[in-house]
Parts: C-alpha cells; structure tokens; sequence
C-alpha cells in the first residue's frame, strides 16, 4: 500500500456517499448540529423560562408541548441537543489527545513500553465509568466540565488500542521500510508515513465513540448529575418520570432527541467504515 | 488479563478517591467549631493521623475481610447493605442477558436462513434503532404504552404491595415485574448481540468448510449450527465485555420501574451523599467486571479449543 494520494481520497469519499448508511447518518447529524447552533435562534424561547400553561400537550404554539413549570419543552431539547453534542465532541478531543499518542507510542515503540501501556489501557477498560462518574459528581459537584473530563479520561482506551494496531501493522510495511532506508528520521517516517495511514481507522472508532459518550450523559443527567443550569436531554427525560401519566410528550420528545443523535453518530461510523475500511469491519 | 494487578489497582483508585475528595471528615464528624483537642481524639480514634501507606494497607486488609465500612446513612456495614439489593439486580441482569444471547442468536440465524432481502433489511433496521435508543427511554415508553395505557404489566416494583403472595404465586407475580424492565434492558443488548452474529454468520456461511457441509448434503439449520460455533467467538468476547455497561443499564431501568436493586440503592446513597456505599458498589461492580472477564475467557477457551492458557 502506498501513502493515500488525491484518486485515493475521491474515492474514500465516494465510496462513503455510495453508502445510505453514511449519507443517511451525515444528514442526520447535520440537522441535529444545526439545531444545536442555533438552538437560541430557532426557538426563541429561554429553554428555562415559563411561557405557556403547565403540562399543555403539544400545539403550534408549542410543538413538543410545556413541562410542569409551562417551559416550552422544543426550546429544551434544542438547548439540550447543544449541550450533549458540547460534551460529546469536547470528549472525544480529549480522549482523542490521549489515545492516539499514547497507542502510537506503545506499537512505535514497543517491548516495556507497549506492556507498560496496554496494561493500564486494560485498567481503565475495568473501570465501570458510570459508578466512577457517579462518585466523582457526588464528591465534586455536578458540572459538565468535570463530566467531560471524567468521561475522556475513561474513553481513550478504546481508541489507543485501534491506533496501536494499526501503527503495528504498519510499522514494517514496504513503504514505511522504503522511507526509512531512504535515510528519513524516525519522527519523520512516523508523522509522514505511518500516522495518515493509521488514522482513518481511529475516525471511525471516535464516531461510535462519540455516539456512546451521548448516550453515558444523557444517562448520568438522567440520575440528576447533570449541570443544574444548563438543560440536557437527560435532565428533561428525567423531569417527565414523574409526569408519565398526564404528560406523555415530556418523556416521548427529549429521549427520541437522545436516540436519533446517537443514531446519526452511529450511521456515520459505519459509512466511515465503509468508505475507510472497504475489506471489512472493525 | 491479569486478575491481580487489576484487583490491586482498584482497591487503590478507590482508596485514592476517598483521599482526593474535598472535605476534612473529621470536622464533619467533630463540627466546625469543634475544639482542637477533640478532632485529634478523632483524628486517632479512626487512625487519620497514621501516614497514608499505613491507612492504604489498613484499608486493602479490611476489603480483604469483606469489611467495606459502614454505610453513613443506614448506620450498618456496607456489604450487607449492598448484599441485600444485589440479588434482584443479579436477577435483572441475567434475565436480560439470557434473553438478549438466546433471542440475538435465534434472530439472526432466523435471518440467515431465510435468505430474503427484507429480513435483513428489518433486522439491521432494527439493531441500529435498539443500540441507539437509551434504556431509560425505552422504559419510559413501555411504561406509557405497556403498563399505563393498557394495563397489561405493573407500573412498578418488584411484587404487587397490595396482594402479598408466598410459593408458586409469589413467584409468578415476580416474573410479571420483571418482564418489562428485563426485557428493556435486554433490548439494547440484543440489538448488538443480532448484528455481531448476523455479520459473522454471513462470513462463514461464505467459507469452504461450510460449502464442504452444504456438499455433503448436510441441512440449513445443521450448517448453520456448525457455523455458530465460530462466530460465538466474537460475540462471547463483547458480550463478556459488556458486563460493566448492563451493570449501569440496569441502574437506569431500576430507576425507571422502581425496582429495588442496586440501581435504586445507588440514586438513593447519591442524594445521601453516603460515600461508604457508593464506593462499595463502585468495587462491588468493578469486580464483577473482571470476573466476567475471567469467566468470558474461559468460556473462549472452551469454544476454541486451539486456545490454552498456562
């Protein structure tokens, strides 16, 4: 295999809008972005302010409907949207930081190195993340910027273990050789050679990793873990569990929020998967 | 996997977190303006004046004995507080990891044996909808649906409070609790379980042993069971992997039908701020990850005989 060229690239890209997952996920995943930017324009409503009378079904007024205080419910889920996709993607570059260095490191380097780091990747992969957020909230606080830390510091291990086999199988590759007898440094044959062939593997992993991370805050909000002053699905999906009798939209909307951004993230890994890994899956 | 190291790390991170957390205990216990003579007493009487290696080691040999504290609010030790919850979480989730691996399997070599586009088209469909669609929420909607609207399931609990039963009945008023969150909580797991095995099916069924099978005249449903056997590997592996996440699944679903598990046990030392328990359950779970892991291993090497561990 030689270093990805731009006929590589078109038809990497070709191949991932040949795939209905990946259009469907990309589309998906858009409007869900869309709404999350704009979510202050869209909805002109303050997602806590009380506009409406309380528990109003929905109606044009309000599409998805009031909660028990009369605070539209559409502005919430857009504020919300934000907010999970705002943890989602801060995770994922945190995670990302940390696993991609450190899988290269451990395959690049090797021997002690390579044990010394999978047996802590291993570690953290033990570590039930959920009990551990729950604790660390209890101890600290609610707050979304310690959710993403706690959230990126327990999902790199997945993404380093992809970029260290990768980074293996490349290691002695005809044309990682080639650079290297050619008299290129190390650092060079790595950054130049190795790393834009190893990683699009790893976008595909941090693509369903991401759809995870959603589904891990919208579950801690929903215990009431989230930040007490900024709307999250999970928060509203748990403010309707007492409501379920009289207000079924306030359980209905925010949860399907929930299940299509997870669903977008979900799809676009796989057309990813496609367009990336053309052989077979990961 | 090393079952030592990591048993030692976790006692570790967990000895670590109660020593990170803000707050002096003993001015909790001793009040705030409680005299400085009294909070050395307590400082000694539970041992918080002793270096931190000796507290680790006190506290590693406490666990070792089962002595997980004692729960703040309760006033009793831990690990029965927490032992007394566990059985109907166990229930729970074993119900739901039943019901996921047996239906996942069925359904997929259901598929496989149809042969028939829409078949896969509504079986992929419907694993991407399962994973991606919260346990919380599933609940809430099978609540709605299920046991509010039509009245077919109880709304919430473990046994009717109204009409309490012994033997047989008793048993049975269980089971009628425990199908809709078992099944919400399988759903997720089902839905992965489906597609890791619909995928693995539809590559051996392309391999030469298989069409050796099929030339001998062998029948689908015998090819199929022959071609199982291989792609269990995998889905053993995930599944095994998973144990941690159905663990914090069912949290969500206990919550959700008030089932009186760890999950409720969990919300409740939560708004209590009881550290001890919250702790416990953290290594009470913990473990069970790695036995699932020891088990799922095992398991592995019983599937693939090539497989042998020194």
């Amino acid at each position: 295999m030689l270093a990805p060229d731009a006929p590589a690239k078109r038809a990497e890209l070709s191949r991932f809008f040949r795939s209905a997952h990946g259009r469907i996920g990309l589309v998906l995943l858009c409007g869900l972005l869309a709404c999350a930017v704009f979510a202050g324009r869209l909805v002109p409503a303050d997602p806590f302010a009380s506009v409406g009378r309380a528990l109003s079904p929905p109606s044009l007024i309000h599409p998805m409907g009031t909660d028990d205080l009369g605070r539209d419910l559409l502005a919430g889920v857009a504020h919300g949207m934000r907010t999970s996709l705002f943890v989602a993607f801060m995770v994922t570059i945190l995670a990302g930081s940390i696993g991609i260095p450190l899988g290269t490191l451990a395959a690049w380097r090797g021997r002690l190195v390579d044990d010394a780091l999978m047996r802590v990747t291993e570690f953290v992969q033990v570590v039930p993340r959920f009990f551990l957020a729950v604790i660390v909230i209890a101890l600290f606080g609610p707050g979304v910027d310690r959710l993403i830390v706690l959230l990126g510091l327990t999902s790199w291990p997945w993404i380093a273990r992809v970029v260290r086999a990768e980074v293996l199988s490349l290691k002695h590759r005809e044309f990682v050789e080639a650079a290297r007898s050619m008299g290129a440094r190390p650092s060079r044959v790595l950054v130049r050679e190795v790393l834009p062939n190893a990683l699009p593997p790893v976008v595909v992993v941090v693509s369903l990793n991401a759809a995870g991370v959603i589904l891990l805050e919208a579950g801690l909000s929903f215990l009431g873990l989230g930040d007490p002053d900024i709307v999250s699905l999970g928060y509203l999906a748990n403010n309707a569990q007492g409501f379920l009798r009289v207000a079924w939209w306030m359980a209905a909307f925010p949860g399907a929020a929930i299940a299509l951004a997870v669903l977008s993230l979900n799809l676009l890994g796989d057309g990813l998967n496609d367009a990336l890994n053309p052989r077979g899956a990961l | 996997m090393q079952v030592l190291p990591t048993v030692a790390g976790l006692l570790l991170l967990n000895f670590c977190i109660v020593h990170l957390a803000p707050g002096d205990p003993v001015v909790a216990l001793g009040g705030e303006h409680g005299d400085a003579a009294h909070h050395a007493f307590l400082r000694a009487r539970f041992g918080l004046d002793r270096p931190l290696p000796a507290q680790l080691a006190t506290y590693v040999t406490n666990v070792l004995r089962g002595d997980l504290g004692i729960s703040f609010v309760q006033g009793r030790a831990v690990i029965s507080v927490i032992g007394e919850r566990l059985p109907a979480t166990l229930l729970l989730v074993s119900t739901a990891l039943l019901l996921s691996s047996v239906a996942g399997v069925a359904l997929a070599s259901l598929t496989a044996r149809l042969r028939r586009p829409w078949a896969d088209l509504a079986l992929s469909a419907g694993a991407l909808l399962g994973h991606a669609t919260p346990s919380f929420w599933l609940g809430q909607l099978a609540l709605l649906t299920l046991a509010v609207g039509t009245g077919l399931f109880p709304v919430q609990g473990m046994t009717d409070a109204r009409q309490p039963s012994t033997g047989f009945r008793h048993l049975l008023d269980v089971l009628h609790h425990l199908a809709l969150p078992a099944l919400v909580l399988a759903a997720n797991e089902l839905a992965l379980t489906t597609r890791l095995v619909r995928t693995g099916l539809r590559e051996a069924l392309d391999t030469d042993y298989v069409r050796t099978a099929r030339a001998k005249g062998l029948s689908d449903g015998l090819v199929i069971r022959h071609a199982l056997r291989n792609v269990m590997l995998p889905v053993v592996t995930v599944v095994g992997g998973r144990i941690g996440m159905l663990f914090s699944g069912a949290v969500l679903v206990e919550v959700v039908f008030a089932w009186p598990g760890l999950g409720r046990l969990l919300l409740s030392s939560l708004l209590a701020r009881d550290y001890p328990v919250l702790l416990g359950m953290l290594l009470f779970v913990a473990l069970g990850v790695v036995l699932a892991n020891l088990i799922t291993d095992i398991v592995y090497a019983w599937l693939d005989p090539r497989i042998r561990y020194q």
